[in-house]
């Protein structure tokens, strides 16, 4: 019966024939320079300073952040600035066949990505030897994690109420059977001949702090790519904003209504 | 304390140099440094070579094994590339399992063999979905001295243009080694530009001083035919879009001039 079912859940998953049809619609229905449904909240989790959760696509990733804190072990502290530790890691659940909860050598390598991403948004020398410990967790990945993984850790940082040049926010571009496109998916992503160009971007200084590439790009595409890549993230740094505001406009509602309350039983 | 006073003195220098377009040690802001290349220097691996590129050293050897095939590729060999930053390669280099830069060292060199289809996978195969040819490619960094990614992807580009692919034949599903090699097939030839900012300017091949003072970090791996095939960004600082956009028309001419010291036509 299990095995039954896996095997409807694999057929229909399997990969369409094309990707891309003749009216540039993608797979899923998106056009070429479309995004996939974007969700975000922030100030989700009790224990953490800050944290946000993201949804693009199939993908739900969480964030948070401990600090500034005392820092442990002793000799990371940096003299000059807080160190902002990263870990970026996959449920084992995450994916179609399980994975390792040990961080693979591709965890490692985002982790440092990552960190370096978010860090130059970062105000770290207000804060000389502390620590700033900043925890992705992929609860479901459907490609374009990374991204969606700095775009959440961005808004937890800011979440955290640490002071920061600018949000950090990321998109990936790419290129899908000889086409320029947007946001890719785990198929697209994982199609032959592509490409996957993962850029982390500060949208008021013109300031990418994250880029990546792998695939095979002429230099004309090379450069459409990365405009488009750029363009999401804008569009990124849109839904981040009014992510942060819906927090705080929900803050603000809840004091109004308790100030109503105390108001009314003043009166009684 | 000391120490970071003094490097931050030097980092200082070496910015106010390069705000004026020139360099430490008197490159041009697009010089590589003296590149030496010698091939097949490990006669137990099937290939290797070492590179050197001013005081970085690096050598890389190539293994071939046979092994089960990735479940989603039955079709193709396997290749495996691994960093070693052994601590005879420099003061700040630890024993022990792989950090993060050697990792990342590792995924870059390997994005870019691998994404060039450097290596024709398909000429692996011993039967399909049970036995191919793994591929390890092991860099071997000897001597630190800046920019290991362009180094370590030039020797292993070497390494694999050097390596002989024993010849063999298959006894009862056992893989039987015959005398007498053929050349690994080899496709295309990627090749790493690394370009550090400093000061808001960009040079290639950053020396380790250089390295010290830089903000960030970007590499661009060409291929033969001039597309770019794999990128990394490193460090702290930022780059503008226009930055990016220059440092790939300085990478294509810069990879053109390095791959004409590999490949030998």
């Amino acid at each position: 019966m299990i095995n039954l079912v896996r095997r409807l859940l694999k057929t229909s998953q399997k990969k369409p024939e094309k990707l891309i049809d003749e009216k540039e619609i993608r797979y899923d229905g998106r056009k070429l320079n479309e995004m996939r449904p974007v969700k975000i909240e922030v100030g989700i989790l009790g224990n953490a300073d800050g944290s946000a959760y993201i949804e693009q696509g199939k993908n739900r990733i969480l964030a948070a952040v401990y600090g500034p804190r005392e820092i442990h072990p002793k000799h990371q502290a940096l003299p000059d600035r807080a160190a902002l530790r990263c870990r970026y890691h996959m449920a084992p659940f995450s994916v179609q066949e399980r994975k390792s909860p040990a961080p693979s050598r591709r965890e490692v390598e985002i982790s440092k990505v990552m960190r370096e991403a978010l860090e130059p948004s970062v105000f770290t020398e207000y804060y000389p030897r502390t620590a700033i410990d900043l925890f992705v967790e992929v609860l479901q990945a459907d490609g374009g994690t990374r991204c969606a993984g700095i775009t959440v850790a961005s808004l937890a940082l800011a979440d955290a109420g640490i002071p920061m040049r600018d949000l950090v926010s990321a998109c990936a571009a790419g290129k899908v059977e000889g086409r320029v496109v947007l946001d890719l998916s785990d198929v697209e992503d994982k199609s032959s001949d592509g490409a996957d160009m993962p850029v982390a971007y500060m949208s008021s200084l013109n300031a990418v702090t994250l880029l990546q590439m792998d695939g095979m790009l002429t230099p004309d595409e090379f450069e459409q790519t990365l405009n488009m890549a750029v363009e999401g993230c804008k569009q990124i740094s849109q839904l981040q904003k009014e992510a942060l505001k819906a927090k705080y406009a929900t803050a603000k509602e809840a004091v109004a209504e308790k100030e109503e309350e105390a108001e009314e039983e003043a009166k009684e | 304390m000391t120490s970071i006073v003094a490097a931050k003195v030097r980092a200082k220098r070496v910015a106010q140099l390069i705000a004026g377009g020139k360099r430490l040690d008197g490159r041009e802001v697009n010089d590589y440094r003296e590149i030496q290349i010698e091939s097949g220097l490990i006669e137990r691996a099937e290939g290797s070579a070492r590179v050197r590129l001013g005081k970085t050293e690096v050598l890389v050897g190539v293994k071939i094994e046979a092994g089960e095939p990735f479940l989603d590729t039955p079709n193709e060999g396997v290749l495996t590339v691994n960093a070693e930053l052994v601590p005879l390669a420099s003061p700040t280099f630890e024993a022990g399992p792989p950090d993060e830069n050697s990792i990342e060292l590792a995924r870059v060199v390997d994005r870019g063999i691998r994404e060039s289809k450097a290596i024709a996978t398909e000429d692996l195969v011993v039967e399909a979905g049970k036995k191919v040819f793994i591929v390890f490619v092991d860099v071997y960094v000897l001597n630190h001295d800046g920019n290991l990614i362009d180094a370590s992807a030039l020797a292993a580009l070497a390494a694999l243009l050097n390596t002989k692919m024993f010849n063999y034949e298959v006894k009862e599903g056992e893989v039987k080694i015959k005398p007498g090699y053929k050349p690994l097939p080899i496709n295309n030839h990627p090749i790493a530009v690394t370009f550090a900012k400093i000061n808001d300017k960009l040079v290639v091949d950053p020396w380790l001083e250089e390295e010290q003072a830089m903000e960030a970090r970007l590499t661009m791996t060409i291929e033969k035919d001039g597309k770019v095939c794999a990128m990394q960004k490193g460090g702290y600082g930022i780059f503008t879009t226009q930055q990016i956009l220059e440092a790939g028309k300085i990478a294509q001419q810069k990879a053109t001039e390095l791959r004409k010291l590999v490949v030998k036509e």
